[in-house]
């Protein structure tokens, strides 16, 4: 990696009693980017960001973030580190103006330099005029710029993100990457954990997590450069008897349906997968052709075949 | 029978759910456990071994057998004794004792003529049943010297202590006091931490700059306020209707009340780092209120409890602020006299501070 890395953990777990939340964890995350941590539900996401900001103490492993060794040194970099919580945690009892005023306060800005920047950041966000609105009226798209513009508020140099869009529109959501672009380009480094592909598929870099193991990283490009699977797509009258038909296929990786397509992934070993599967299809009708991975094979491939194809 | 299958369906539900959440659970066998040992034993209306101090002024063979004879009723247990009234004045008013006799230079004779009492009781008379203890007493029939006599006058001339109307009013107040500062201060620090817990807030908190000190202190300061305001409100309704006096300095009083205050605040931190949810909040606070109410003194007379029941009391907050309150409020008393609950209180506020913020700091993992 070129960039100098802002979080740089090495071997890092968290057991919780006999259950191992997260498991020899190796991360780097480049500064000035925007790395995603992909993963199902259950994956060690949150639990790896909870540890990353000093919230949770790891089992075993080390972490520097920002220079410190965490989580010795988590109170020391907390003013350069802004967290938005997959729960929304800001009072819903309160204003948006006085929760943004109180925020500033627990970071102990100065009074005058929170006015300008309190405004600035409601404008940008486009909170202006939800100002005097209780934050537990608002929508989940507007409280989720409530809750970004708590996390920046102080110009974090760091931004951990756990799921910040589980509770939103898809609008919303592209409104919210756009800004975080717009914080990546000033320079932030962001963090941020998703389940949504299109999310994934917005970053400079991935980490891929399963079962609380680190199974893929790089650029989106790269993953599916390395994927290795080749990807059949099949076009099916009756997608259901078709994948039926090749469900106990021994070359077939998995198979994932939309609509009338199959996405069959074949492993890489396999030789003219296209012929293959032809072969193996009653229905003559299904058209079938070889196209790019996309992120979702990708993400299909590194956390429900790794067991698989390593074997 | 569908009917049966659902309600049946639903209580088994209740039931495990019940089983898991251990607060309730514990609940459910402590409280009535709890209320049957306290009122059982507590709640004793044949009050015993009273701390007394006898001033024999007389030293003579009749005087000493008088003491005997008082001693031998186990109504009083004389811990101390002393050469002038003013000794048992002092005592009585630094809480040291609750009773003083006060047996006078002609003692022989008045108990040869009998046309006047005896000796004296001096009563801390705050408490009505104190009072009652001491006219028990009085009635105490004169065999001294193995004489048996009818008397025309009572053995003891009782005189009661800063309550001489003997008005429930006047010792039930500064005792309500402690009973509403404990219930509001713990109760609203536990539920005002577990809120920002159950909420989320905590977990933005956390990462935010704030260290747990600073974050305790900025929720419980608005509650000392609170219960400034309560003090003031209370013994301000309870002079203008009930004549309920403040014998004693003012600023005592607030000293007093901010240490109890403060203790109370910090005890409730402990509690809400035990519980998880806003409901398992209230319910410890009761856990602690309950024996608070019936043990410190407020229900009954401490002199009166078992001895285990005062080692009970002892731990609790309250039963020292009572002692410290009515010293100030009914007897005059400085909070200077008053060292020992003054300490003790003290104990309890480190202790609960240095529970909580060990606790504390441990939330997340």
């Amino acid at each position: 990696m070129n960039e100098p890395a802002v979080i740089s953990a090495r071997g890092l777990s968290k057991h919780f009693g006999n259950v191992v939340a997260v498991d020899q964890l190796d991360l780097d995350v480049a500064a000035g980017k925007i790395t995603g941590f992909l993963g199902p539900n259950g994956s060690g996401k949150s639990t790896t960001i909870r540890m990353l900001c000093g919230l949770l103490t790891p089992t075993t492993g080390t972490v520097d973030m920002l220079g410190r060794t965490i989580p010795i040194d988590a109170q020391a970099i907390k003013p350069l580190i802004g967290y938005m919580t997959q729960r929304f945690s800001l009072y819903g009892d309160l204003s948006v103006i006085e929760n943004l005023n109180f925020v500033a306060r627990v970071y102990s800005l100065p009074r005058r330099e929170a006015r300008a920047r309190i405004a600035e950041i409601m404008e940008r966000y486009w909170l202006t005029e939800l100002t005097r609105q209780r934050v537990g009226t608002l929508s989940g798209g507007q409280r989720q710029r409530v809750a970004l513009a708590a996390a920046v508020l102080h110009r974090p140099q760091l931004l951990l993100l756990d799921e910040p869009t589980s509770a939103v529109d898809p609008s919303s959501r592209r409104d919210f990457w756009e800004t975080l672009f717009d914080l990546a380009a000033d320079g932030t480094t962001i963090l941020v954990s998703t389940h949504y592909m299109d999310e994934a598929e917005r970053c400079h870099r991935l980490a891929i997590l399963d079962r609380g193991r680190k199974v893929a990283d790089g650029t989106p490009a790269d993953l599916a450069a390395a994927l290795p699977c080749r990807i059949v797509e099949l076009l099916a009258p009756n997608p259901e008897l078709t994948r039926e038909s090749l469900a106990h296929q021994p070359i077939v990786a998995s198979i994932t349906q939309l609509g009338q397509r199959l996405r069959v992934l074949v492993p890489l070993d396999v030789a003219d997968p296209v012929g293959r599967i032809r072969a193996a299809l009653a229905d003559e009708t299904v058209g079938v052709s070889l196209v790019h991975p996309s992120l979702e094979d990708v993400f299909v491939a590194a956390t429900e075949l790794r067991d698989r194809l390593a074997a | 029978m569908k009917w049966a299958s659902r309600i049946g369906g639903v209580l088994a539900k209740e039931l495990k759910q019940l089983s898991r959440d251990k607060l309730t659970f514990a609940m459910i066998a402590g409280i009535p456990i709890m209320q049957l040992l306290l009122f059982g034993y507590a709640i004793n209306t044949d009050v015993r071994y009273l701390r007394a101090m006898v001033v024999d002024q007389a030293e003579s063979n009749a005087s000493r057998a008088l003491v005997q004879a008082v001693s031998e009723t186990q109504v009083v247990d004389f811990v101390a004794t002393g050469t002038s009234p003013a000794d048992i004045e002092t005592a009585l008013r630094r809480g040291d004792v609750v009773l003083g006799v006060l047996i006078p230079a002609d003692v022989d004779r008045r108990l040869a003529r009998r046309d006047r009492p005896a000796a004296q009781l001096l009563v801390d008379g705050a408490d009505p049943t104190l009072l009652g203890v001491a006219r028990q007493l009085t009635a105490m029939p004169a065999e001294l010297d193995g004489v048996a006599t009818t008397r025309p006058a009572d053995l003891f001339e009782t005189r009661a202590y800063y309550n001489p109307e003997s008005r429930s009013a006047v010792n039930i107040v500064p005792g309500l006091l402690g009973v509403i500062l404990t219930m509001t201060m713990v109760m609203f620090t536990a539920v005002s931490i577990v809120k920002e817990n159950e909420r989320g807030n905590l977990e933005f908190l956390i990462n935010t700059p704030i260290s747990n000190g600073e974050l305790m202190l900025g929720k419980i300061l608005p509650y000392v306020g609170v219960g400034l305001v309560q003090v003031t409100l209370l013994v301000a309704i309870g002079q203008a209707l009930f004549n309920v006096p403040l014998h004693g300095s003012v600023v005592d009083l607030y000293l007093a009340s901010l240490l109890f205050i403060a203790a109370n605040l910090s005890l409730g931190l402990v509690i809400s780092t035990l519980v998880s949810t806003q409901f398992q909040a209230m319910q410890g606070t009761f856990f602690f209120l309950l024996p608070s109410i019936l043990l410190s003194g407020f229900m009954f007379p401490f002199d009166g409890m078992p001895k285990v029941a005062q080692w009970i009391a002892e731990c609790l907050p309250m039963t020292h602020y009572l002692r410290l309150v009515r010293g100030i409020m009914l007897r005059d008393a400085a909070l200077t006299e008053l060292g020992q609950p003054a300490f003790a209180l003290v104990l309890c506020l480190v202790f609960g501070l240095v529970l909580a913020t060990m606790r504390f700091k441990k939330r997340l993992d």
